[in-house]
């Protein structure tokens, strides 16, 4: 077990890796001069010059990849190039929205996704499983932004129950925080949702056929006892896999969610960024993502050894 | 509760190199679904012919008018009529649609024959592809377009990026098993040169299945396209496109709801249709997909 945790950590060292060189090289061989293509059009030479010292763009290539690396594994991020504040510290500023709806908008979907999954299994070829793969069809093709001003137009100014936007802190108060991250949960969780339902349709009535469901039915035990002992838990795998690999679908959804609801999170932290050119904001931004991407898959892996006794290493 | 759920057993493709379109009326909806893309990609086509006013044309004076005779949807905040800044928004969308489909399968295509074919490349293949799929897609073209400036090309190159490794997997893992097939065992027996061996014996094999994703490449792509528009980091505001007009639409929206309704109306109906054509796709060209992959 200790040896598999060790490969499997050792093997998101190249996927990583794979990342850094990406993000390192996006800006160096993009056409023109880097500096320049930062700087704007009105740079005065000074400012090219300062950004150039900023990032070490008057290194040789190879030198540059060494000293950035070598800063990241420092935990070194680098600074912005408009307000001249370290990267890290920005982030770290902004994080609290972004986490916020990112793990309210994963409890509900996996709270509402698995159950619609198992029943739409259970009652396959019914005009609910029907209904639900419709739903989920739905939930993928409505972009995130288009659902959120839906559910603006709804909840906060049709019906006036929901704060239209922006952002409190759970430390100034529960009620007033929690108001203000209903909308972008619930805009968030419908491609998750229906990533997940279709994964768990499909997972448990892959197990449904299985012959120990069968001997399970002969048994006389309940079909809830059925669904839930021995198709969910058997069908959990593949479940937990798509929640990781969505996990990408939802650092994305969280960015455009951000921008609807006007939350001051990461994501508008980034948007902004793009649209000022402060390339180490973006830079950092892609390798978190990344980072947390790749570790949320990491555990994953291990979870299975725990879910699944079938699978030993 | 009958146990009717046991997976069909696997089809072999009958006809891999001239899919059958029937499955495209196959049921109401889908017929709904194909009718409504017609639809869609038809107005697109001949927007110059039946788009009723100039979509760049700007007249102060008729500014956020509501629907009338005259402007049939409406006007935006610069007086512009929303009708054929609409109709001209679907070229753009489905431009990148098709385009990002067509690139990210032909050079998923040639990563993935290449890996599953040659095992020391497949290392390095698909680590690469591994750490381009940790990259959120949309943080991904957001930073292309930022260095590189947002015109139309740019736009679809830091689209098709995210989708071209999930085409080379898919690739790669229909290769992996189709070389070990006896016809392909002969091929290399009676001494078939390497580049006849993939194109004439594995290539065919891919068809069905890249169909299958160019339809979700497509999909993905448009939502993508929209999504960097409506952050601001897409193509020249100025160019009608539905994810343009949806963030023009942002600041007057609890004035006029409408400037981003409409768009994204369609940007929905586009990207539905293409998502349930290819649903129906997969179920009817490649039964054993439906397995593998669970759904999407």
């Amino acid at each position: 077990m200790l040896g598999y945790l060790l490969r499997r950590v050792l093997a998101a060292v190249p996927v990583m890796g794979v990342v850094a060189l990406f993000v390192f090289l996006l800006l160096r061989l993009t056409p023109g001069d880097p500096a320049a293509i930062l700087a704007g059009d009105n740079a005065t030479p000074e400012q090219l010059e300062r950004i150039r010292t900023s990032l070490g763009l008057n290194e040789p290539l190879y030198l540059q990849f060494v000293t950035w690396i070598g800063k990241l594994l420092h935990g070194d991020l680098g600074v912005s190039l408009i307000s001249n504040v370290p990267v890290l510290q920005m982030i770290s500023q902004r994080v609290e929205p972004s986490i916020s709806i990112a793990l309210s908008t994963m409890v509900l979907s996996i709270v509402v996704a698995v159950p619609l999954g198992v029943i739409a299994a259970w009652k396959h070829g019914t005009w609910i499983d029907r209904f639900v793969m419709g739903l989920s069809v739905l939930g993928f093709s409505v972009p995130v932004f288009v659902i959120g001003y839906v559910l603006i137009q709804l909840f906060a100014i049709d019906l006036r129950w929901l704060p239209v936007q922006g952002f409190q802190s759970i430390s100034k108060g529960f009620w007033p925080f929690l108001q203000r991250i209903i909308l972008p949960t619930i805009t968030l969780s419908f491609i998750y949702v229906a990533l997940i339902a279709r994964m768990t349709r499909a997972a448990v009535l892959d197990v449904l056929g299985e012959d120990y469901v069968r001997t399970a039915r002969a048994k006389g035990i309940a079909e809830s006892g059925v669904l839930l002992r021995h198709a969910l838990r058997n069908a959990a795998v593949p479940v937990i896999t798509v929640i990781g690999s969505g996990f990408a679908l939802l650092i994305s959804g969280v960015v455009v969610t951000e921008s609807v609801f006007n939350l001051p999170g990461i994501g508008r932290l980034t948007v902004d960024a793009v649209l000022a050119r402060d390339y180490p904001i973006i830079q950092a931004m892609i390798l978190l993502t990344s980072g947390i991407y790749v570790a949320v898959n990491l555990l994953i892996d291990v979870a299975y050894t725990l879910l699944d006794p079938r699978i030993r290493y | 509760m009958a146990i009717e759920t046991l997976p069909e057993p696997s089809i072999p493709i009958t006809t891999p190199l001239r899919p059958r379109f029937g499955f495209l009326t196959e049921t109401p909806i889908i017929a709904v679904a194909t009718i409504c893309l017609g639809l869609i990609v038809a107005s697109a086509i001949v927007a110059p012919l039946i788009s009723p006013h100039d979509p760049l044309l700007l007249v102060p004076a008729q500014r956020l008018k509501p629907s009338s005779a005259q402007f049939w949807l409406g006007t935006d905040a610069y007086g512009r009529d929303v009708l054929s800044r609409i109709l001209y928004g679907g070229r753009v969308s489905l431009l990148i649609g098709l385009g990002s489909a067509l690139i990210s399968i032909g050079v998923g295509l040639l990563i993935g024959l290449v890996s599953g074919f040659f095992k020391w490349v497949d290392a390095v293949l698909m680590r690469i592809m591994d750490g381009l799929m940790a990259i959120p897609s949309v943080l991904l073209a957001v930073a292309v377009v930022s260095l590189s400036g947002a015109s139309i090309a740019t736009v679809l190159i830091a689209i098709t990026i995210p989708e071209v490794p999930r085409v080379a997997r898919l690739v790669r893992s229909v290769v992996l098993s189709a070389r070990e097939e006896p016809y392909v065992e002969a091929a290399i027996s009676v001494g078939s040169s390497l580049p006849k061996i993939m194109w004439r014996h594995l290539m065919p094999n891919t068809i069905a299945p890249l169909i299958v994703q160019g339809t979700y490449v497509c999909a993905s792509a448009i939502l993508t396209e929209a999504i960097l528009s409506f952050l601001g980091a897409g193509i020249n505001p100025e160019t009608p496109t539905w994810g343009n007009m949806m963030a023009e639409g942002r600041v007057y929206f609890q004035l006029k709801p409408s400037l981003i309704f409409w768009p994204g109306l369609m940007l929905s109906l586009a990207i539905l249709s293409i998502n349930l054509i290819g649903d129906a796709a997969r179920d009817a060209l490649d039964p054993r997909m439906k397995k593998r992959e669970g759904g999407k």
